[in-house]
């Protein structure tokens, strides 16, 4: 696999997938057991500190995917390598210690906060669930991380349902961050922002990788963003991964029809040269 | 009502000899909160549509765009409350009309395309719109159900109308959905957002629909969305939403190639260009708009003007006027002003 310069040829892969399986038990209109491939034969690398974007259209694996490396589901087969050990056949006690590493974005922050708690408690929770950090460190590790995030510490008592669009998905990468992952899966994080708040997450993950080093998969069907956040793009289509390489060479050129084809749906808005120059 | 040309918007009426089919007038709309009093949520909008238009509108949540849709059909949350302005729509103010009226004028004339078809077959769904709105026997309403569906499923009407919803795919369901708004015939159809939820290659193929829609049936349409790079090579003109108030307003392609409003300018900048400008590297910071626009409103001045990078003295101390920049393009933004 070809890797982005600034990384040294002998480094770790973070994560290695190889050949992941996943299908699903389904009946068909006459009642007749079918299967559904979901995932069939699904291998790549991420590298620590760089971006994987994975693009496709709805129904081609992508979310399956992201659920199969967060361990929310088990592969029918294949494996899971993070930092060289494999996730599906460690003990209880050891994938307690790689499970926090890699942790999940969802696109809707409104659905997965609980509007019942504090910003507080959201970010509380994973902290003492570790049971390793007493009180002082707890309040701490918040006041550090709403910081990181650019949240302002006012709004630890308020509710989720209180915050903007914006405020909540940087909420949602606050708490991700609480136990210093190394992996973050991002399910189509921004699609559900506006574009001028997309903007300003995607300049938060910019801005964390740089100071964390944080490694990234970023699952999307946006492929001007996937562009702009990611070194190697994935290109899936009914549970395979069709085409992989560095993110512009994939944009310029394109091998396969697939990737053509999501390439000419997005949507563009050519602006006149006056207005580049700017 | 068919307005006089001297009660149309500035500059419009040197562009458009057409009368408009919907004006909105002087729009205000504010939704009561308790405590706080009232809170507005549109002021001052004032737009014509064409027939046969196809209006973009441009917003970010907060703007008011889905207060506005709302507003057209007078299908509003119960906390809010018109207090300003018009809506003339074929010699009726539809603020003004009474319950019998809007529901002549619902589905028949304006209907909305709502985000979520319900969980009946969908034939069903759209036959009982056909049934409400139109007295047709059976055969005469069935008849007109399949009509409408071939116009949305030109290959699979029969099929579709057949289906539930949970086993269509996203854009079959956005087909259902505009089935149903276009059944008893409008000639205009008002849609918020309604694609924001599929990925781009469906996206594509429902404004397509649209677009195939307005050339047979000559609908003109209000298409709200957050995402301008949508309205490219879709829409005619585009009306840019901000804190309730008309940033811009003008063709599509002045205002998606060449936008004035400092807002307009911003939020076409925080979008990624990794396509169209090559020098971009990626992992570069976007020029995001700093703030946030529902928590940084000044009491009075510009409602941009916290987030502004152009910013004057004046923005702060009143708001600005409209102004025309062509018989065609407006702007409020005292930069325009002299």
């Amino acid at each position: 696999m070809k890797v982005e310069a600034t990384i040294g040829k002998n480094m770790q892969p973070l994560l290695r997938v190889e050949n992941l399986v996943k299908r699903y038990a389904k009946r068909s209109l006459a009642g007749t057991p079918e299967e559904f491939l979901a995932l069939d034969g699904v291998s790549f690398t991420v590298f620590p500190g760089t971006t994987l974007a994975v693009v496709g259209e709805s129904g081609s694996g992508k979310s399956t995917l992201a659920a199969c490396l967060a361990c929310l589901e088990s592969p029918t087969a294949g494996s899971i390598w993070f930092e060289g050990r494999e996730i599906a056949k460690l003990e209880e006690r050891a994938s307690r210690q790689i499970r926090p590493q890699i942790q999940l974005i969802f696109q809707d922050p409104a659905s997965s906060l609980n509007p019942r708690w504090s910003v507080m408690e959201v970010l509380a929770e994973p902290l003492i669930l570790q049971r390793k950090f007493t009180r002082e460190e707890i309040d701490r590790r918040i006041s550090s991380l709403l910081e990181r995030v650019g949240l302002s510490p006012d709004i630890v008592e308020r509710s989720p349902t209180e915050l903007s669009g914006g405020q909540r998905q940087r909420l949602a990468i606050a708490r991700a961050l609480a136990l210093e992952p190394k992996l973050l899966i991002l399910d189509e994080a921004l699609s559900a922002l506006d574009c001028s708040v997309q903007a300003q997450i995607a300049n938060l993950l910019v801005e964390l990788q740089g100071s964390l080093g944080m490694t990234y998969l970023f699952i999307t069907h946006d492929l001007a963003m996937a562009a702009h956040l990611a070194d190697e793009i994935a290109v899936m289509d009914r549970g395979r991964i069709v085409e992989q390489g560095q993110a512009q060479k994939i944009l310029k050129q394109p091998e396969q029809e697939t990737t053509r084809q999501l390439l000419a749906a997005v949507p563009r808005l050519t602006l006149a040269p006056p207005l580049l120059e700017q | 009502m068919i307005l006089p040309q001297h009660k149309l918007e500035g500059g419009r009426k040197q562009v458009y000899h057409m009368k408009a089919i919907l004006e909105i007038q002087d729009l205000h709309v504010s939704y009561r909160s308790s405590g706080s009093g009232l809170c507005p949520a549109l002021t001052g909008v004032s737009f014509g549509l064409m027939p046969g238009e196809i209006m973009g509108v441009l917003g970010e949540s907060g703007s008011g765009k889905s207060t506005l849709a709302g507003s057209l059909v007078r299908l509003l949350p119960a906390n809010a409350r018109i207090t300003r302005g018009a809506v003339q729509f074929e010699g009726t103010d539809l603020l003004r009309a009474n319950a019998d009226e809007l529901r002549q004028i619902r589905s028949r004339r304006i209907s909305l395309i709502f985000q979520e078809p319900s969980t009946m077959r969908v034939g069903e769904q759209v036959r009982q719109v056909l049934a409400a709105h139109d007295s047709l026997g059976k055969g005469a309403l069935n008849e007109q159900t399949r009509q409408v569906f071939d116009q949305v499923f030109p290959e699979e009407a029969d099929r579709i109308s057949h289906s539930y919803p949970h086993q269509l795919s996203g854009g079959q369901r956005q087909r259902v959905l505009i089935a149903q708004a276009i059944a008893c015939g409008p000639s205009v159809v008002i849609a918020d957002e309604p694609t924001a939820s599929l990925d781009p290659t469906t996206q594509m193929e429902i404004l397509g629909v649209f677009r195939n829609l307005r050339e047979k049936l000559g609908l003109a349409m209000i298409f709200i969305t957050h995402n301008p790079a949508l309205l490219c090579g879709f829409a005619d003109r585009v009306l840019v939403l901000y804190a309730g108030k008309v940033a811009e307003c003008g063709s599509a392609e002045t205002v998606l190639a060449s936008p004035r409003h400092p807002y307009t300018k911003a939020l076409f900048h925080s979008i990624p260009t990794v396509f169209d400008r090559p020098g971009n590297t990626r992992k570069t910071k976007l020029p995001a708009i700093l703030g946030d626009s529902a928590r940084s409103l000044p009491i009075r001045g510009c409602p941009f003007e916290p987030r502004c990078t152009e910013r004057m003295d004046t923005c702060k101390e009143r708001e600005p006027r409209r102004v025309n920049l062509s018989a065609s393009h407006t702007v409020s933004c005292f930069k325009y002003e002299s």
